[in-house]
């Protein structure tokens, strides 16, 4: 046989609850319980409400530029409650905060780290979370590097997930760490949160790929297209991902699709590049919206929860917001202290002289002895 | 305790860290089977088994930040880029998440990584495998840089930077992989991250130097005239960087001749002129000079010995700054 073919694929979609709220049974089965799919609306709802209020607060000048995760909630929520809060690693990008309260980050966390104050990362202990990932597509070598510790030290109930976006799949490092996790055969589940746009590049334009889950074929990886606004198909795909990861199975990849319904940050704005008609037909699909519809169409949620939910929304998102109002500004010498373990010598006295004119290592030398007496002084 | 190389001693040094530590994991490109490009690993696959010492797909990122990643779920990596001309691809990695991620959580997260990388020119060898970019990565905060010369100083540090709860770069000078032997104490010891060696004593001119360029000064010292007292000092730590030593060497000569292979400009000489100027001013006989590669590719290897830092240019570089 000359000329043969010697590898075909293709890419499965999963939908289990679709966009009028209602559920394919069959699909749904051993998926989520109706307290579940309450726990997860609530999850959701609240992170909206964190969302809008953070909005307002940089806005208002209260709080630099922030990225809002609206209308992908879902994506966030759904894998969450797959992995276990303690024992597996969550690898963040930027939006899936649900997921991140879902695993133990303290909610004024985000705030106080979008406020510019970095110890809004400095996650509690036996929190297993990487910071938000500013820069776009670096990220998931620390998911494959973390899950190849795990099978190194023979830890057989333990997986990592990483979240990306469409456009970080352009990036080399998101190629490189889907094939050391492959080659390696390690417990990583990637997530890619198929938003259609990174800042103002439409998906198209991103990748000539029909799909992004496409792209996990080339590395032999376990792939599944998902409706990433669908908290069923969602939680299905990354269970079943997290159970072949624990078994041995190596990394899977999940490509939720879903939409952003807000500006890339605050500091864009999206009508500049985006159709209204697209953001509207979306707005419809909205995974809140859905998820409200099925759970009244079932009799497990009604009018007087509902409102009960956005009033506890309130409560929590002001207090979280208080919470990180309240955070004391760190000591202006507070950059240096956690630059090493033992911060070296040099770098001490560079701290104890930056009020100085100069930042000259020896306070004696000429000069330099007048001006440090009469700043300590 | 034997005679060992600098090659060999990094591999020993290796060997024992491995059998003491069950959390090291050594990776990189064709160090397990073949016992890397300069046979630093050797043997060590084998030992250790092929999960300890791990031949990865050939990706420098891949490697520096799966070796991250490693670090920050506790495991005490050591990865292996096989040229200092392809740390590029892994820049980003090192400098951007391995040197940023314990600031950027305060602590609560952090990479405890030893990065093993072969430096500089002097070995015949093809593009990009020649170059000495360690003020790039002094350049970069939350890295530690080192470059030792010697077998007894390459186990010393070795061992500090692997035990270091933070990144460090570890420099091996190629060109003096296998020039030099000397006894290599079979005990596991340290040296600390930081601290000058004076190679030489002497009072009326301080080089200050680190990696191969070491032997090219000690030659120049040979050939300078009986009655010139120079004295020799090896950084062997880049960052942190020894000021005291260098200080207290140039306050006493009051002349400074600084030799290294990188480029001139911004390259460390650069600083340590600098720290010269504000701690020794008043003590200096003359101005520092800088005994050092220039702001150009480093050529090809039929004219790298014109680019490199050779015993009669440091020579020439004494002998002025002497004359001065």
């Amino acid at each position: 046989m000359p000329h043969h073919t010697v590898y075909e694929a293709k890419i499965e979609h999963l939908q289990i609850l679709d966009e009028d709220g209602k559920l394919d049974k069959k699909l749904a089965k051993d998926t989520l319980s109706d307290d579940q799919v309450v726990y997860l609306y609530e999850q959701m709802r609240v992170c909206r409400e964190l969302d809008e209020i953070a909005f307002k607060l940089q806005r208002s000048g209260r709080m630099g530029t922030y990225p809002q995760n609206k209308g992908q909630e879902a994506n966030a929520v759904g894998s969450a409650l797959a992995m276990v809060k303690g024992n597996d690693w969550v690898v963040p990008s930027y939006r899936e905060n649900a997921a991140l309260f879902m695993h133990g980050m303290p909610m004024h966390y985000v705030i106080q780290y979008w406020m510019g104050d970095e110890r809004g990362s400095k996650f509690p202990e036996g929190v297993n979370i990487t910071p938000l990932s500013v820069p776009i597509g670096t990220h998931m070598l620390h998911a494959t590097g973390i899950a190849w510790a795990m099978k190194q030290r023979k830890q057989t109930d333990n997986a990592v997930i990483t979240y990306f976006g469409d456009g970080a799949t352009s990036e080399g490092d998101f190629h490189n760490a889907m094939n050391f996790a492959s080659v390696m055969q390690v417990p990583t589940i990637f997530y890619c949160q198929n938003n259609s746009w990174a800042i103002s590049l439409p998906r198209e334009q991103q990748m000539n790929s029909q799909t992004v889950a496409q792209k996990a074929l080339a590395y032999d990886m376990p792939t599944i297209q998902v409706d990433g606004n669908d908290i069923f198909a969602v939680y299905k795909a990354t269970a079943d991902a997290r159970k072949r990861a624990i078994e041995g199975g190596g990394p899977s990849f999940i490509e939720g699709v879903t939409y952003r319904l807000a500006d890339h940050t605050t500091a864009d704005d999206a009508r500049r590049y985006r159709d209204q008609a697209e953001l509207d037909a979306w707005l419809d699909k909205d995974p809140l919206i859905r998820t409200r519809k099925y759970m009244e169409s079932v009799g497990i949620w009604d009018d007087a929860k509902q409102e009960d939910l956005e009033n506890r929304a309130k409560t929590i998102v002001k207090e979280v917001v208080d919470a990180a109002i309240s955070v004391s500004t760190p000591e202006a010498s507070e950059f240096f202290d956690d630059m090493y373990a033992d911060l070296p010598e040099d770098l001490q006295r560079q701290r104890d002289t930056m009020r100085t004119s100069s930042i000259g290592r020896n306070p004696e030398q000429i000069g330099l002895k007048a001006q440090t007496a009469e700043v300590q002084g | 305790m034997a005679e060992q190389t600098l090659v060999g001693a990094i591999t020993s040094t290796l060997d024992q860290a491995l059998a003491a530590d069950p959390d090291i994991i050594l990776l990189g490109e064709d160090i397990g089977l073949n016992g890397g490009v300069f046979r630093a690993t050797d043997g060590l696959q084998a030992k250790h088994g092929k999960d300890r010492v791990v031949d990865t797909p050939l990706d420098e990122s891949g490697i520096m930040g799966t070796a991250i990643g490693l670090a920050i779920a506790g495991m005490k990596s050591i990865p292996e880029i096989q040229f200092e001309g392809f740390l590029g691809p892994a820049y980003d990695q090192l400098v951007n998440h391995g040197g940023r991620m314990r600031t950027r959580t305060r602590s609560a997260v952090t990479v405890p990584m030893t990065v093993r990388v072969p430096v500089g020119g002097g070995i015949h060898a093809p593009e990009l495998h020649s170059d000495s970019p360690e003020a790039i990565y002094t350049h970069s905060p939350g890295i530690k840089v080192l470059m030792p010369c010697t077998p007894y100083d390459a186990k010393g540090l070795l061992n500090s930077a692997i035990k270091d709860p933070d990144p460090v770069i570890f420099f091996e000078p190629k060109r003096v992989y296998r020039t030099f032997k000397e006894e290599v104490p079979d005990e596991y010891y340290e040296i600390p991250i930081g601290k000058a060696k004076t190679v030489v004593e002497g009072d009326d001119l301080t080089i200050v130097t680190w990696g191969a360029p070491v032997f090219q000064c000690l030659e120049a010292i040979d050939n300078c005239p009986e009655d010139v007292s120079v004295e020799l000092i090896d950084l062997r730590s880049i960052y942190p960087f020894d000021m005291d030593t260098i200080a207290e060497s140039v306050q006493r000569t009051g002349r400074c001749v600084i030799v290294h292979e990188a480029p001139l400009t911004c390259g460390m000489g650069a600083e340590i002129a600098a720290r010269i100027m504000e701690e020794c001013f008043l003590h200096l006989e003359a101005p520092v000079q800088r005994v050092t590669g220039f702001d150009t590719i480093m050529p090809y290897y039929k004219l790298e010995n014109e680019y490199l830092p050779e015993a009669p240019r440091i020579l020439k570089g004494i002998t002025e700054c002497l004359a001065y």
